[in-house]
Formats: structure tokens, sequence, C-alpha cells
């Protein structure tokens, strides 16, 4: 079999599309290459999703644990402690636990059946417990970002008249984002290597069709040999923080712009760590 | 373990929940958290001794011992962590069996990497396969722990060796302007300083280190993670002590001990922070002199 023939008939394997059977037999590097980059999209969808949603209820959590009110205060600050205090594997484990116990027929509400079932696989279940967990990482960034926004800038906006939400909108909000980006950007990095856990750990992957290291693990399970297939997706996780760089990178160029050239803030990658 | 539980299927209420939860493989789930703490309890130093050696490597004057390193600290960024976590593992038992063969095989005609698998022959394998259940145990676990010890070291080596750089030059050539040597200033000067700057890193590692436990599952130790699934699962009339799937309660109960954890953790290492910015010329410090006066 060519190389291309592996490429049309695994490439979308992980969402279902392409040959059924996964390779038994006489392993190739090209197959490896295939199948784990096909398991990358997994990765992809986790990731940009659970950011996309997790951005916003991030900024409304950071909102809530500055808030003066302890009725905002109190549970934003133990929704952040929950999730940044316990190990993602453990909160996939609970959360699949608990969405399989959802009555499988159904929940009636006001007449309608909600059905549940889809909670359980992987693409909801799974997105969102990422979802609330990067929530709870980056409303801690944007929390301390908000705490140190530079006291004269909120002065000099009340000096010039705005206050309440203008003053939010057009000076606290973008110096939040701009002071949090580079940390921001770790979260992100850091997210998208979480995203590893999703069919390792929680949720089971059905019909074989898993992330990039189901399938690495796959090919090391069947061929006693670590030394192909976890390079492999170690090559293309460094493909993908690449990629985050770079756009992230876009963004906080775009944050800083007003910025003379010496005191923007940089992007700084630090080594990222398991949660 | 009590009289009254001999048999399980009459008795009720509270008896019952003392009975069940004092059953055999309830004790063996409550060693299994024995074996997270002994885990983080070996670790921890080992990490902390490899990363204090892989800092001073990358310091080093000598260039492939500086190399060194600096690959090392350089090793855990941009790559999934648990990726190492699989890959270390097979790979040290890959190892070891790998010496084993060379040493105890007599048909060493076949290549040990045939295309894209290993093979070695049944004797060399580690542990052999008549060995008890409990040794395959702690042999997973004792390679769970060089891993651990390997990647976690990486990390502090990284924050160790940052918080070297971040000790004020001056006070260093100041150490040196007093006539001492380079190994006398990395002693008195160097090493009592940096505590201050890495104890931030630090303490984010050993929460992170508290949470990257439950891997020790994956890594097929029979640890807090695996009871809980196994405990929790349906139990039908055929055992003892049958209920339905409790999965569920036993996670609460693991999120609830990593929480505490946690929070202990956070108590006890802010307490240090305070006891080592004391005089130190940063913020906190400066702060601590401040309040005191």
């Amino acid at each position: 079999m060519s190389c291309w023939e592996t490429f049309t008939d695994y490439a979308l394997r992980s969402i279902g599309i392409g040959a059924k059977l996964l390779p038994k037999t006489d392993f190739t590097i090209c197959q490896q290459f295939t199948l784990i980059g096909s398991g990358l999209i997994w990765n992809v969808y986790f990731g940009a999703l659970a950011l996309l949603f997790g951005f916003v209820l991030a900024n409304a959590l950071a909102l809530a644990r500055i808030a003066h009110s302890p009725w905002l205060r109190k549970p934003a600050e133990w929704f952040v402690f929950v999730f940044r205090g316990s190990p993602l594997f453990i909160q996939f484990f609970l959360a699949y636990e608990l969405l399989v116990m959802l009555p499988r027929t159904g929940i009636e509400l006001f007449g309608l059946t909600l059905t549940s079932s889809w909670l359980t696989k992987a693409w909801a279940g799974a997105l969102i417990v990422l979802f609330l967990n990067t929530a709870a990482y980056s409303a801690e960034i944007f929390y301390g970002a908000l705490r140190s926004i530079p006291k004269g800038d909120l002065e000099a906006a009340e000096a010039y008249g705005i206050t309440g939400f203008a003053k939010f909108r057009r000076i606290q909000w973008p110096t939040m984002l701009r002071l949090a980006w580079p940390s921001y950007t770790n979260e992100a990095i850091f997210l998208f290597q979480s995203t590893t856990l999703v069919f390792f750990s929680g949720f089971p992957a059905l019909s074989q069709q898993g992330d990039a290291l189901y399938y690495a693990n796959y090919f090391a399970d069947k061929t006693f040999n670590p030394f192909i297939p976890y390079p492999i997706v170690a090559f293309y996780f460094v493909l993908l923080t690449l990629a985050v760089i770079g756009l992230f990178g876009r963004i906080n160029r775009h944050l800083n712009r007003h910025l003379p050239q010496n005191i923007r803030s940089r992007i700084r990658l630090r080594p990222q760590l398991i949660r | 373990m009590f009289a009254a539980c001999a048999t399980p299927k009459v008795i009720e209420g509270l008896t019952w929940a003392m009975c069940y939860l004092t059953s055999g493989k309830h004790l063996d789930f409550y060693g299994s958290f024995v074996t997270v703490l002994l885990l983080l309890a070996v670790t921890a130093p080992v990490a902390m001794a490899l990363g204090f050696g892989g800092a001073m490597a990358a310091r080093s004057q000598i260039a492939p011992l500086r190399w060194f390193g600096k690959a090392y600290t350089a090793m855990v960024r941009g790559v999934p962590d648990i990726v190492y976590f699989l890959f270390f593992v097979i790979a040290l038992d890959q190892g070891i069996e790998y010496l084993n063969h060379l040493r105890v095989c007599e048909d060493l005609s076949q290549p040990v990497f045939r295309g894209l698998e290993f093979h070695v022959c049944a004797e060399a394998k580690v542990p052999p396969a008549t060995a008890s259940p409990f040794m395959f145990q702690a042999y997973s676990f004792g390679l769970a722990v060089i891993t651990f010890a390997i990647v976690f070291g990486a990390f502090v080596a990284n924050v160790i060796y940052g918080a070297m750089q971040a000790v004020p030059r001056a006070q260093l050539e100041t150490a040196e302007a007093y006539g001492m040597s380079h190994g006398q200033v990395f002693r008195r000067v160097l090493v009592p300083q940096m505590w201050t700057y890495a104890l931030p890193g630090l303490t984010n590692l050993w929460m992170i280190l508290i949470k990257a436990t439950p891997l020790l599952f994956l890594l097929s130790v029979k640890d807090i993670v695996y009871y809980a699934r196994e405990l929790g699962g349906t139990k039908t009339q055929a055992y003892d002590y049958p209920h339905p799937d409790w999965r569920l309660y036993y996670f609460l109960g693991l999120l609830v001990f990593y929480l505490l954890m946690t929070k202990l953790s956070e108590i006890v290492l802010t307490r240090i922070s305070n006891r080592l910015s004391k005089g130190q010329a940063t913020a906190a410090g400066e702060a601590m002199r401040k309040a005191a006066i």
C-alpha cells in the first residue's frame, strides 16, 4: 500500500471517514504519521472551542472575583479553587460518571423532553470539562491582570470624566487583556496539551476514533516500540504550539500597538506542566 | 474484620456501612492513598536533587556538561508531559530488558528491533513471568517514581536555573571582591539567596506534582483511581456487598482528597515563603521589615 493510499484511508479516520479497520500488522512510518495526525483533529477541536467559550466565562469570573459583594466573589473563588486545585484527570472521570447518571430517556422539562445521551460522548462531555477548567485557570490570570492595572491609568480616566461601564470597556478591559496576554498564551498552549487526556482517561473512544495520543498509544501497544509513535506526537504538538504562539503573538502585537517598542510586553514561553 | 461482619447479607444500616467500609478491598483502597503519599515523598527530594544538579550543569564552565544541562532543562518545553510519562516508562522498561537480554539470552542472533517492533527472549523479561503480583506492582511503581523524578527534575532545573540568574549580580561581585573562590560564592551567597526567588516556582511545581499523581493509574500501578473504579462499579448479588454504580461518590471522595491536599500545601508553603523572605532584598522582604517597625 502506497503512502498516498494510506493517507486517503486514514487521514480522517478519527472522525469516522475512511477505512474502518485500523492497521493490525506490518506497521509503516507513513501509517503512524497519518493516523496520529488524524487524531490531532480532535486535539485542535477541543482546544479551540474550549478556549473560545472559556475566554468569555473567564472574563465573567475574573470580574466576579474582583467584585465587592461576597455573593459574587465567593462562588467565583470556589469555582476557581475546585478546578485549579484538583487534577484534570479526576475531573474527567467525575464528569463522565455524573453525565452517565443522567436519565437515559431524557429529562422532562416544561413538557419538552431534553435528551442527555449526547452529553456522555467525548465531543460534548469532555468539551464541557475542558471549558470549565480553562475558564478557571484563565480567570486567575485575568484576575491578576485586573489587579495590576496601573492606578494612574484609572485616575486619569476618571479625570477625563470616563466612569462606570465606559471606564471598564475603554480602559480596564483592554489593559487587562494586554497585561494578561503573555500568560494567557501559555495557558492556551497548556490547554492544547491537556486535550491529550480526553480519550486517555475519562471518555471512551467509540469505534476507535480517538485523539493523537490515543493512536500513538495504539501503535506503541502493538509494536512494543515507543521510539516512533511518541516522538511523532511530540513533533505534531511542537507544530501546534508554534501555531498557537504565532496566532497569539499577532494578537499580542495588536494589543500593544499603541505602546513604544521598548515597553511592549513579549510572550515568553514557559515550561508547560500537567494540570 | 469485625465479628458482626461474618454474614454481610443479613446486616443493615450503620453496621452494614461499617462492615462495607472495612472490607478487605477497602483496606487496600486506603493503602493506595499511602502509595500516592509515598510517591510524593520519594519523588519530591529526588526531583529536587536532579533539578539542582541540572541547574548547576547548565551554569557549568565545562561545555559538554553545560550542553547536557541546557538540553535537560529545555526538554520539557512545548510537548505534553503525559507523552513523556508514557514514553519514559516504556523506554526505561525496554532499556532494562535489553540489558538483561544481552546478559541471559542464549540466542542473540535475532535483532531486538525487528522492523518497528521490539522483542527479547522470555528469560529476559523483567520482572520474570513467574514473579508475584506484588513484585509486578513494585516494579511498575519503581518505574513510575524514576519517570516522575526525571520529568519533574527537568521542571525543577528550569526553576532553579532561573532563580540563580535572578540573584542580583552585585551580590556575587561583592563576594568575589572579598576574595571568595567560585565554590565559596556559590555556597555562601548564591544558594542561600536563590531560594526566595525559586520558591514561587517550586510551590507551583509541588501543586502540580500533587495533581500529577493520578497518572500512576496510566502507568498500571494500582493507585486510588484504580480502586475507586473497582470499588465503585456496580456489584451484583454475587458479591458480599451488592450496590448500584457508586463510582461518582468514590470520585467525589478523591476530588475532596486532592482539594484538601492543595489547601494544606498552600498553608504550609505560605509560611515557608514568609520565613524565607525575612531579611531579603526583595519587595516581600521590604514589606515585612516595614510591618515589623
